[in-house]
């Protein structure tokens, strides 16, 4: 049995910026490979594993989505025993200050974000977000030796023990969205009690934070007849009110707009209900900025749905999560994939597709 | 190390009694006596070890290292499970987005979170982080849930845990409270030697609220002089063109010796004094060289019929942030100097 907390805790602590997954992916290689007849990484770094359905060959597959990359820094330069740094993907620079890191040179080096005392800032100073060009990443390595350990282009990630808040929650970095990518292990996890007549392919996909390119070309390769992206959404949290906001223990919210097929999305709202798992709506308007905005348009065209798990304070080193809706959502994945037949097939308009 | 117990103690100004167990552990053997006064002080005497030179009286000297710590206090409980709080001592709201917490004397994990920058104008972002809505998360989902984890009152620590940087050059270290868990590891440091000085060391409460444990330990004790030991300033960022400032100090060159602050003037002798016992013994040293910020010596120096003072601290970046930074390079040769400073002061303050 996949012990959800422990699976997210060590993903969340791995490494994994953009374009340098391999840290993470490893780790993810290790929890698929069991539960999947085959797990492969593409050219891109996406892993993809295959569970193969029952059903008669050929068999329709489905595709799973959920990025594996996390937002970073990048060391852009060496100035004195301090470095300088470029965000990689939507990095607030506000979250920055007095921040840990690991810088990675020819080790891995623990490091502080700098931030001068309020003892000699002014009023006027305080008020101001601290810009790029002051802020340094001090590793307290003296300049011979940080010169010895550290080139420009090396990544550094956000250095943040992974913690359980009371007991159903869960705080660390790059929850987004590595918890996705456990809920499609519990998914193939749940498969291996549940007959599925399809083809599954869970895919932890690279370089989603700076413009979806692993779900691209992982989509394009696999050809699925669906696609399923597993993202995070905005729980609710103190200070924000807008109407992207999700109920934190709500369950994963079922997206509503152009990003998803209808008909698809009627299916697994009776699933849940079916099975009587917690789900809720999310309305998006237009890009949903997640890996089903490539499904979507992948090869022909995917019929898509996009799955988001309540997260409060994205984007920052203490995500917050409902270890709740991580299981609620592998769980409603595994029944959905199960209910996939040839009626579903002809429900969801891709007999007509398959002719045409 | 004790530098590494101290700073993992948790100790928010009025809320000392941890940190006060862990130097108390590190020093008894070496005092003959200590009491915790009425502020929580824990104040250690140690009596001449040797006569004084020439028959003379050993003089009464007061040490002091302070070992409270900025951090939070529970102001309220929401509805929603979340908390609200107050600062406790100088905290620049900017250091608080995103840091994990402890809450409470059973340690309850917390986070103070952000708002997603997905969900913030763009015009919002140069400004400071708006932090008068934050809260700290516990993962409590209603006000009973958060009631059985947290109480109005509890204390919050920064989650700042201790590591190594550079063991084999710059031996630098990081970790929460520096500010002045550092300044009370050079005081146990210093409480092995033995002195022909009546010594009193003080670990003060509440020096981040205004220097409030020193002021009542200093009027007790009667002091003839006194040293405050601290981690002070150090931010030797690099500047940019524009930027007409030098640093406070330097890491890595030695412990800082303050001649003024915003609370106090040093005394004259006591600055000469540790100035020549540094040249004499060839002890890196450096002035804290902007009258910024204020320490124990300010109340000591003015209690009783006043107090000849100064301060000498250890260089720390980050001062008054989660997580800090020195040189334990810099922390021995404070040790090295304040060591000099008392063998030097046995016949009495130089006139």
């Amino acid at each position: 049995m996949i012990n959800t907390l422990e699976l997210l805790r060590s993903l969340s602590e791995a490494d994994g910026i953009s374009g340098h997954e391999e840290g993470v992916r490893s780790l993810i290689q290790q929890a698929m490979a069991p539960l999947a007849d085959d797990a492969r990484a593409d050219a891109l770094g996406n892993l993809i594993a295959l569970k193969r359905g029952a059903g008669p060959e050929p068999r329709r597959a489905i595709m799973l989505a959920a990025h594996m990359d996390e937002i970073g820094l990048m060391v852009s330069g060496l100035e004195g025993a301090f470095l300088r740094f470029a965000p990689v993907g939507g990095v607030d620079l506000r979250t920055l200050v007095g921040q840990e890191v690991t810088v990675h040179g020819t080790r891995k080096l623990p490091g502080i974000i700098a931030s001068r005392p309020p003892h000699v800032l002014t009023a006027e100073e305080r008020s101001q977000a601290v810009p790029l060009e002051r802020l340094y990443i001090d590793t307290g390595l003296g300049i011979d030796s940080l010169q010895e350990c550290v080139r420009v282009g090396d990544l550094v990630t956000m250095r943040r023990t992974f913690t359980s808040l009371n007991g159903e929650y869960a705080t660390g970095k790059a929850m987004d969205d590595r918890a996705g990518v456990v809920s499609l292990v519990l998914c193939l996890q749940a498969l291996k009690q549940i007959q599925h007549q399809w083809d599954v392919y869970a895919v932890a996909t690279t370089q989603e934070e700076i413009g979806l390119r692993g779900a691209t070309v992982s989509a394009y390769g696999l050809a699925p007849d669906l696609g399923i992206a597993v993202d995070v959404g905005f729980g609710r949290q103190q200070g924000v009110s807008d109407p992207a906001i999700i109920e934190m223990d709500g369950g994963p919210a079922v997206a509503l707009g152009p990003n998803v097929h209808p008909a698809m999305r009627a299916r697994m709202m009776a699933t849940a209900k079916d099975q009587e798992i917690k789900v809720q709506t999310e309305v998006v308007p237009g890009a949903t900025g997640t890996d089903g905005w490539a499904l979507q348009v992948a090869r022909e065209g995917i019929p898509t749905l996009v799955l988001s798990i309540p997260l409060r304070y994205m984007h920052t080193t203490v995500e917050t999560i409902c270890l709740r809706d991580i299981e609620r959502t592998g769980r409603i994945l595994a029944r959905f994939i199960a209910g996939l037949d040839g009626a579903a097939a002809a429900e969801l308009g891709l007999e007509q597709g398959a002719s045409a | 190390m004790n530098l590494q117990a101290f700073t993992q103690a948790r100790g928010v100004s009025g809320n000392e009694g941890a940190a006060r167990e862990v130097i108390l552990k590190a020093v008894q053997d070496h005092i003959d006596e200590h009491i915790v006064d009425a502020l929580g002080n824990l104040i250690c005497h140690k009596r001449p070890r040797r006569p004084a030179p020439e028959g003379g009286r050993a003089p009464r000297i007061m040490l002091a290292a302070h070992m409270d710590e900025i951090g939070l206090i529970v102001t309220g409980i929401n509805s929603d499970g979340s908390l609200s709080f107050g600062k406790v001592g100088g905290i620049d709201d900017r250091v608080l987005v995103s840091k994990q917490v402890l809450v409470g004397e059973s340690a309850v994990p917390g986070v103070i979170g952000y708002p997603p920058i997905h969900l913030i104008p763009r015009s919002e972002r140069d400004r400071a982080p708006d932090m008068t809505k934050a809260v700290i998360d516990i993962g409590a989902t209603d006000k009973a849930g958060a009631e059985k984890l947290a109480s109005p009152g509890d204390y919050v620590t920064f989650r700042g845990e201790w590591a190594e940087l550079d063991p084999t050059g710059q031996r630098t270290v990081m970790a929460k409270a520096l500010d002045d868990r550092a300044g009370c590891a050079v005081l146990a440091e210093l409480l092995q030697g033995d002195y022909a000085v009546d010594l009193y060391a003080v670990f003060t409460a509440q020096e981040e609220v205004g220097t409030r444990g020193a002021r009542v330990a200093a009027a007790r004790i009667a002091p003839d002089l006194a040293i405050a030991l601290e981690g002070t300033i150090c931010d030797d960022l690099p500047r940019l063109p524009e930027d007409d400032t030098s640093p406070v100090t330097r890491l890595g060159d030695g412990p800082a010796i303050t001649f003024m602050d915003r609370s106090f003037i040093a005394d004259r002798r006591l600055l000469n004094l540790l100035l020549r016992v540094a040249e004499a013994k060839g002890i890196p040293h450096q002035f804290k060289s902007a009258v910024a910020g204020g320490t124990d010596s300010g109340a000591i120096h003015v209690t009783g019929g006043g107090v000849p003072s100064i301060t000498v601290a250890v260089p720390t970046r980050y001062i008054h942030a989660p997580i800090s930074m020195l040189s334990l390079k810099d922390l021995d040769h404070t040790v090295q100097l304040v060591q000099a400073a008392l063998y030097a002061l046995e016949g009495g303050l130089p006139s």
